[in-house]
């Protein structure tokens, strides 16, 4: 046998310090340099929270590429399911005081249980069904929401404070007040959100979504529990989606059921689709597009407002939903795009 | 040793598999027939993806209709399809891994030389890091003949494992595929229309027409037998 071909030894230490591990983590390193350091430095305050927002969407978004990408589930509730998250933060919140890390671990755990009530019944019929659940689930806790109102330190269940009076607010981490500190507290979650992503895709349960989405028939032959694993896949997500909403909650204070609005949910999974979602990248410009673009239209000294004066003097900005209609846009591109790669590579006919 | 027994598979009213019996013993066995036989059907009855009317498969002892799809495969039904299965972005290695880390138990290390085995078998251990998508055509059919073998298999099933090579290429295949019983002391069904990858590998054959068994027996015999003639060729009376 031809021992050095052969993987001399599959040691987690090994696995790290491959050359291709190495160049797939450079681009990281540089992400991040850029985001802890570049950012705060040469950039306003109103762009530090833009883009701590863009920090949590893409958590989001980066697990809606991973359910789609490389398990084949497309979910259309994920920013509801955010909701659950920052719902269930601002109570614990208010009812214990805990410290950020453990609140963020309590929304991530309850947005996972939800995640798992979710999925599986849906996950074992197959195809539209997880959509159409994750998009009912979306518009039913958009209608809860406006109902039960977001806690605000109130008595009871609901913990809402009927009388305005005294309302309170969430407050950052103590470590993180400010609006630099929080950026740099969203990006590092949102880091290690990733890497679980990452640990999951490079193991076992990777590549037993690797085989589900390439064949059910062929997993099912290997002896991989499809539900299982497409539970798995689920449960996962939602947890990361938790925890963004914790996030969330953190970052504005108080909060309200528009914070949360069903359609948003559409916006996210067409925005992975036109970014990418054959890797978590394509959650990462996801995340960032769906923050930055409307409000760099909106804006008429944005860099990008600064491009289109230089071909129509007297832009002044543009209404933001204007990115919805170059998502849709977008959106649309790739579609036909895609098709004819499907077709020049004989997927379809 | 499989023992199959008034098998019957209906799709609505067509009638897929009719009251089958069969015995294949350990082994190379060849499952030939004209298109529409009912060939994959009946791999699909033993992988647990169809479910027949009536009927019972015994192998090895164990009552197969009775067993959960996921299970069979631990329990050791292993299988390939007409159409390459490995994820082509995925090493070689990391293919054959899937199937075993979901059949088997144990740790890593005896999952390293498993897979590492089942390479050595189909000849591909200086493939293992190799991504499949950049793999030539036969070694791609060799990973999907890996995949069914690796760790402890009782009953492979290869479904027209040569499907996609050209004639001459198939050589390797028809040796791997023949010293699998060896290998692994598995019993190997093989679906196959190239006679002579047949011929090179099952000691044994039968033959399914319109879902019915019409012949089995030593591999040439069975080539020369005037009803699995007919039902190839065609003659007027059938």
């Amino acid at each position: 046998m031809n021992t050095a071909a052969t993987p001399t030894s599959h040691g987690a230490l090994d696995r790290l310090m491959t050359p291709e591990a190495i160049r797939k983590a450079i681009p990281v390193v540089i992400v991040l340099i850029v985001g802890l350091f570049v950012v705060p430095a040469v950039l306003s305050s109103f762009w530090v929270k833009t883009l701590t927002t863009a920090a949590y969407y893409s958590i989001m978004a980066g697990g809606l590429a991973l359910l789609y990408g490389r398990v084949g589930l497309a979910s259309l509730g994920q920013v509801a399911l955010s909701g659950v998250g920052a719902w269930v933060y601002a109570r614990v919140f208010f009812a214990t005081g805990l410290p950020t890390p453990i609140l963020l671990l309590i929304a991530g755990l309850v947005t996972a249980v939800i995640g798992l009530a979710l999925g599986l019944p849906a996950l074992r019929l197959s195809g539209l069904y997880l959509s159409l659940v994750t998009l009912m689930t979306a518009a039913a806790v958009g209608v809860l929401i406006s109902v039960l109102k977001f806690p605000n330190g109130g008595p009871g269940f609901d913990g809402v404070v009927r009388d305005l009076t005294d309302r309170k607010v969430i407050t950052r981490p103590s470590i993180a007040t400010g609006d630099v500190a929080y950026l740099r507290y969203c990006i590092i979650i949102a880091a290690l959100m990733f890497a679980l992503y990452v640990a999951h895709l490079v193991s076992k349960p990777g590549r037993a979504w690797a085989s589900i989405a390439q064949s059910e028939p062929s997993a099912l032959a290997a002896g991989v529990n499809i539900t299982v694993y497409k539970l798995w896949a689920f449960v996962l997500v939602s947890f990361a989606t938790g925890v963004a909403g914790g996030l969330l909650a953190s970052d504005v204070g108080t909060l309200s059921s528009s914070n949360f609005p069903a359609q948003e949910s559409l916006v996210l999974m067409a925005v992975v689709l036109m970014a990418g979602y054959h890797s978590l990248w394509g959650g990462v410009v996801a995340g960032l597009l769906t923050r930055l673009l409307p409000e760099l239209l909106k804006d008429p000294d944005s860099a990008l407002g600064w491009i289109i004066r230089r071909f129509h003097g007297d832009f002044k900005g543009v209404a933001s939903t204007v990115g919805l209609i170059l998502f849709g846009i977008g959106l649309l591109v790739n579609l036909v795009m895609s098709t004819r790669a499907m077709k020049k590579k004989g997927v379809i006919s | 040793m499989i023992e199959v027994t008034n098998l019957t598979v209906r799709f609505g009213g067509v009638v897929s598999i009719d009251d089958m019996n069969a015995t294949f013993a350990s082994g190379t066995c060849g499952l030939i027939g004209p298109n529409g036989a009912g060939k994959t059907t009946f791999f699909n009855v033993l992988s647990g993806f169809v479910t027949p009317v009536h009927g019972a498969i015994v192998a090895d002892g164990q009552d197969l209709l009775s067993m959960p799809d996921f299970l069979r495969a631990r329990w050791g039904v292993r299988r390939s399809f007409q159409t390459e299965q490995a994820v082509e972005a995925m090493t070689v290695y990391d293919n054959v891994l899937i199937v075993h880390e979901h059949t088997a138990k144990g740790p890593r290390k005896t999952a390293r030389s498993a897979v590492m085995k089942a390479l050595e078998v189909t000849g591909l251990e200086s493939r293992a890091r190799t991504k499949v998508g950049t793999l030539p055509a036969n070694e791609r059919r060799l990973v999907e003949v890996a995949r069914a073998v690796v760790g402890d298999p009782r009953l492979v099933l290869l479904d027209e494992p040569a499907a996609g090579l050209p004639e001459g290429e198939t050589d390797q295949l028809a040796s791997v595929i023949k010293s699998i019983p060896q290998n692994t002391n598995a019993t190997v069904i093989v679906v196959e229309h190239d006679m002579s990858l047949v011929q090179a590998c099952c000691e044994t054959i039968s033959v399914l027409d319109f879902g019915r068994l019409i012949a089995s027996g030593p591999t040439r015999e069975v080539l020369r037998d005037p009803v699995v003639l007919a039902a190839y060729l065609g003659t007027e009376d059938h």
